[in-house]
């Protein structure tokens, strides 16, 4: 019995289990080509997460925040989520802050943390320019384990 | 009628169910119960309500990321009663996380939960958190934006748990991201796991009660003493007691009758919850709330100081359920009257005025950004009248900067800053200067932000705003106390 219980419980609990020992290499995204983010700006842009599952629907799309400090070389790109508890924050051009609508941190252009609850800065998905086109590994979601 | 007669003497004969539900019927409760004790049963009543109307549901909801949203918008407008249906699930489960917290609280200032019934207690409280999981995973069935941010609220809180965060938040969202099957794992908790433990301890809780009986309403001196209690439980019950049916189950029955008329009055007028917007994430013009269930914890969440905030929000949940658990073998014999136990009534009071004040509190989120304040709210006439061009320009920055989005002109806009109506009977020219450039005491520095020209208009602009005959801050004299310069 105790062996028929192991046998049958190891496929069971593997896949409950499942989600939390997949391992994930990074995925290179492409956001685009560099001249939609100008110099000096902070544009929103979208992409579909690469971890797509059949039933995904719209859920699957992610929004980012990229800054661009210098064309080509030189570029931040924030995780939406709000490094407090994971609301998206918003960009005000004018100010020059990201503030979050659930419980109002702020944070400067370069995403560090300029006000509220947060335990730091905004997460930074990790980005590089090939052939004109910004690329960002971002297909996990950010959180407190991510150093950047 | 000899046949019929026949058959039910055959079947109680093999099954024995009029054996088991007689004593349920008849057996003998305090005389004394009155009203109180009706708050149990109707919580039941909550829960049957919800297990129909949600088998209802899942026979046209469709557990799929990529059509949960519209299948609800379908039940809505196109299924036959879909909406009262709906409006009836949303409106019950509210209804019963209430009754259970009254019925909690009962049993808690009469201290029921004494000797012999720990366990009724105890099971209770597994019955709580069965129904608070019930909840949120049925806020994400409904698979709008709430749903889900609060999913990324509830990955947050957990991801902060130290080294296996990480791991458990992927377990919690099955797999590294929120989608498909995030849904699909919250369904088979909402529709399987949970209420099949529910039933489970529902039946456990009534066991329960009919193994020990339903307390007596306490009486001051009137201690439990747990070497004599049974007995002279049984005493009295057979002395004074009265059987469950007719005398107790009519109370049962009308305030249940009276709950189900207001509950279908309820969903009736207000209808169902949401959903709310498209679930897609790159619409983030989303203001996402918990439902009321949970609107406390969000406001708790709010008023932590960030540097206790993962001690607090992974300590404290763990400490009241412990807490919760183990408050009848702390206390299982003695006094059970409210007036001997003022410390627990206390408590008890305590408890409720604190969430009571916290769900509050996360309904008006004084503490978050009116997001467009900034373009859509006047500067008040008053602040505009007889201003020189420097002072207008001002008043100008001070909403193309966000400022209104924190701070209030004559109550509108935000509530994270303080109101400015006044600023310049509290601060000098130059402490304003200094607050805007530098920032502090939770709000950012603009130094950087700002042009030097921006910030001497916005600083013109405030050092006006004072009501009409109070000194400025920066006279000598001035009525209230300053910091020093």
């Amino acid at each position: 019995m105790a062996v028929g219980a192991a046998l049958a419980g190891i496929p069971i609990v593997s896949f409950v289990i499942g989600p939390a020992r997949k391992r994930f290499e990074p995925q290179w995204i492409s956001l685009g080509e560099c001249a939609v983010f100008p110099e000096g700006t902070t544009r929103f842009a979208t992409f579909v997460n690469p971890l797509r599952q059949p039933t995904n629907g719209e859920s699957i799309k992610t929004a980012c925040w990229v800054r661009c400090v210098k064309t080509g070389s030189e570029y931040q790109v924030f995780a939406i989520n709000c490094a407090h508890l994971g609301c998206p924050v918003r960009w005000f051009e004018q100010s020059r802050l990201f503030l979050c609508p659930c419980h109002g941190g702020a944070y400067y252009e370069d995403g560090s943390r300029a006000a509220g609850p947060p335990p730091r800065g905004l997460f930074e998905y990790p980005w590089k320019v090939e052939a004109g086109r910004l690329l960002i590994d971002g297909a996990r979601l950010p959180g407190l384990e991510d150093t950047a | 009628m000899r046949g019929v007669a026949q058959i039910i003497a055959w079947l109680e004969s093999r099954s024995g169910i009029g054996a088991f539900v007689r004593p349920l019927l008849s057996h003998r409760v305090p005389a004394s119960a009155k009203w109180w004790y009706v708050f149990g049963s109707a919580t039941l009543m909550f829960f049957v309500i919800q297990v129909v109307t949600g088998v209802c549901l899942a026979t046209v909801y469709a557990p799929s990321a990529a059509e949960a949203w519209e299948s609800l918008r379908y039940i809505d407008s196109s299924v036959p009663s879909g909406w009262m249906i709906r409006a009836l699930h949303g409106w019950s489960s509210n209804a019963m996380v209430v009754m259970m917290a009254v019925h909690m609280l009962q049993v808690f200032v009469h201290a029921s939960y004494k000797y012999p019934r720990e366990l009724n207690w105890i099971s209770g409280v597994a019955l709580l958190l069965v129904v608070l999981a019930l909840a949120f995973t049925g806020q994400v069935m409904r698979w709008d934006q709430d749903a889900y941010w609060g999913l990324g609220i509830g990955a947050s809180i957990v991801d902060r748990v130290p080294l296996v965060g990480s791991a458990m938040r992927d377990l919690l969202l099955g797999g590294p991201i929120i989608g498909g099957e995030t849904l699909t794992r919250f369904f088979a908790l909402h529709v399987f796991v949970l209420p099949g433990a529910a039933i489970a301890l529902v039946g456990l809780h009534l066991a329960l009660i009919m193994r020990h009986g339903i307390s007596e309403m306490p009486r001051p001196d009137a201690p439990v003493v747990p070497s004599t209690y049974v007995r002279e439980y049984e005493a009295r019950m057979e002395r004074e007691g009265v059987p469950f049916h007719p005398d107790a189950s009519r109370r049962d029955l009308v305030f249940c009758g009276a709950c189900l008329i207001a509950l279908v009055a309820l969903a009736a007028v207000y209808g169902p919850f949401g959903p709310g917007g498209r679930p897609d994430p790159t619409l983030i013009e989303a203001n996402p709330r918990p439902d009321y269930p949970f609107m406390w914890i969000f406001g708790a969440v709010s008023l932590l100081p960030p540097s206790s905030e993962t001690l607090v929000m992974l300590a404290a949940p763990a400490v009241i359920v412990a807490w919760l658990f183990l408050v009848p073998l702390l206390g299982s014999a003695g006094e059970r009257a409210p007036s001997r136990r003022p410390g627990m009534v206390l408590a008890a009071a305590l408890a409720v005025i604190a969430i009571a004040s916290l769900t509050w509190e996360g309904i008006t989120s004084p503490w978050s950004p009116v997001m467009d304040a900034w373009s859509a709210l006047p500067t008040p006439e008053a602040m505009t009248r007889g201003r020189t061009p420097l002072e207008l320009q001002g008043a100008v920055v001070f909403q193309y900067a966000q400022c209104r989005n924190c701070h209030a002109l004559e109550g509108m806009g935000g509530q994270r800053g303080p109101e400015l109506d006044a600023i310049a009977t509290r601060m000098t020219s130059e402490q304003l200067t200094r607050q805007v450039q530098q920032g502090g005491g939770n709000m950012p520095a603009y130094g950087r932000n700002l042009s030097s020209a921006q910030m001497s208009a916005l600083v013109a602009f405030l050092s006006t705003l004072k009501p009409q005959g109070e000194a400025p801050a920066d006279i000598p004299g001035a009525l209230l106390p300053l910091p020093h310069r």
